[in-house]
């Protein structure tokens, strides 16, 4: 399956999609935000990893995720993973 | 033990005020062969992410015993009006989660392992509707999920009375749900010849040619009789007795004669205290199949004796078709109603006596019973398996 191109702008919206998908209002969605006060738990972030492996072909190990606290650290994630 | 709040959401729309009335006013849910809850929308009861979490049969109980709790006058958003350690909760159904299952089996087919949903399991799992309410209303008493086919609605009544009578809870959340109608249950269903091909629940009628696949779930409030007085609950009726009995004699037909059914007919008079001549109306397990509408009415001739033929019986399935493991508490809440409006709806359809169905299936239009005084009903519910469940239910 081919998949997009790592570039912060596909990153960025693919992540405030995915994750306003799982529940939050889109608008709460900032790069700032905290999973925890967007009630996105360790399921939703599974969800999030999956979503992210399938569009951009990069791997979030559990390790990995179970560190990410914002939203922000999952775009830099995957930014800095993607070739 | 009393019951105090009713809960229901079936092809006959949200709520089960009017799933009594529009059942008594002769209207059917059934519409291209099947009964689809189709007023129901889950975001009316759900968040985006509660609905996600749960496949929709636990949506359809959670929906269902919203209506349940505030009809009990339990608090909107605390807890229950007991010790929540003494709440428990019993949610049955056939299946489970069967949607989901069907949905993510395509996932692993066709994208493979990696992309199955974490979700899956918790969706999939049949106690997942019992899990939802418990987690949703603060229930901390026992759990547990009845599972035994058609009879797994009044099953869940029948053990949230032993739990209330065995001093394990003073009060129970208990009914049945299902929302099997899915490609994988339709075509199962009709491989087997169960379902009919006119797309018509006629119970008892000499033309019924097997049941109408239906969705839905029925939550009723259970709790103590001397503790809902104490804390002045209107009590809506009793569920005054249980009986289950197993066939023992094959995966789907019943056994010859109705015998099993009789057997639990009876156990339920008898845990009620009740004799035939006590009951004003059943409520049948009347699915329109050959097999069990004969079946049936041997077991009421049997259990029932000489009064089997002077009281009226109707069948919820006529109007909504056949909702599984959530029929036994749909139809618990539309008895309920039905004693409490001392009027039993009619089994609509049934134009034609077939040979040696002999009994009053109450035809055209609702009756009036109880003769002036709080009517007493049984509701039946017999599964494929050879589970058979009644319940005594008296009204107040």
């Amino acid at each position: 399956m081919a998949t997009t191109t790592v570039t912060r702008e596909n990153v960025e919206a693919k992540v405030v999609e995915a994750i306003a998908e799982l529940g939050p209002d889109i608008e709460q969605v900032t790069p700032d935000a905290t999973f925890e006060s967007l009630d996105v738990d360790s399921l939703d972030l599974v969800e999030l990893t999956q979503v992210v492996e399938e569009e951009f072909g990069v791997v979030i190990p559990n390790e990995a995720a179970a560190k990410l606290t914002t939203v922000g650290d999952a775009i830099e994630y995957v930014v800095a993973h993607g070739s | 033990m009393v019951i105090t709040g009713l809960g229901a959401v079936s092809p006959l729309g949200v709520g089960a005020r009017p799933l009594y009335e529009r059942w008594r006013d002769g209207e059917s849910g059934i519409e291209d062969g099947l009964g689809r809850c189709r007023d129901f929308d889950p975001l009316s009861f759900l968040s985006t992410k509660e609905a996600r979490r749960s496949d929709r049969f636990a949506q359809l109980a959670i929906a269902a015993s919203e209506e349940a709790l505030a009809d009990a006058g339990w608090p909107a958003d605390g807890e229950p009006p007991y010790d929540p350690d003494r709440v428990g909760c019993i949610v049955g159904t056939g299946i489970g989660g069967l949607g989901t299952m069907e949905a993510q089996h395509d996932v692993l087919r066709d994208r493979g392992p990696g992309r199955v949903s974490p979700l899956a399991v918790p969706l999939m799992m049949a106690n997942a509707g019992t899990a939802a309410l418990a987690m949703r209303h603060g229930l901390r008493g026992p759990a547990q999920t009845t599972v035994s086919a058609c009879a797994a609605g009044s099953d869940a009544l029948g053990a949230a009375l032993r739990m209330i009578r065995a001093g394990d809870a003073d009060a129970v959340v208990a009914g049945g749900a299902e929302a099997a109608l899915t490609p994988l249950a339709r075509s199962a269903f009709a491989a087997m010849g169960a379902v009919s091909e006119s797309g018509v629940s006629r119970p008892f009628d000499a033309r019924r040619d097997g049941f109408v696949m239906g969705e839905g779930a029925g939550i009723l409030v259970l709790e103590d009789l001397e503790a809902a007085e104490a804390r002045g609950a209107t009590v809506l009726a009793e569920l005054a007795g249980y009986g289950a009995s197993a066939d023992a004699h094959h995966v789907t037909a019943p056994e010859p004669g109705g015998r099993g059914a009789a057997r639990a007919i009876e156990r339920a008079l008898e845990d009620a205290g009740m004799v035939p001549s006590d009951i004003d109306y059943v409520n049948a397990h009347g699915t329109s199949t050959p097999l069990n509408d004969r079946a049936e009415t041997e077991a009421l001739k049997t259990a029932l004796g000489p009064a089997a033929h002077e009281i009226p019986i109707s069948s919820t399935k006529s109007a909504i078709g056949h909702l599984l493991g959530g029929a036994g508490a749909v139809e618990a809440v539309a008895t309920v109603l039905a004693l409490e409006a001392r009027t039993a709806p009619p089994t609509l359809g049934y134009d034609e006596p077939d040979e040696g169905l002999d009994l009053d299936y109450v035809p055209g239009g609702p009756r009036a019973i109880g003769n002036g005084r709080a009517p007493v009903a049984l509701s039946s519910s017999f599964g494929f398996g050879g589970h058979n469940a009644v319940l005594c239910l008296a009204g107040r």
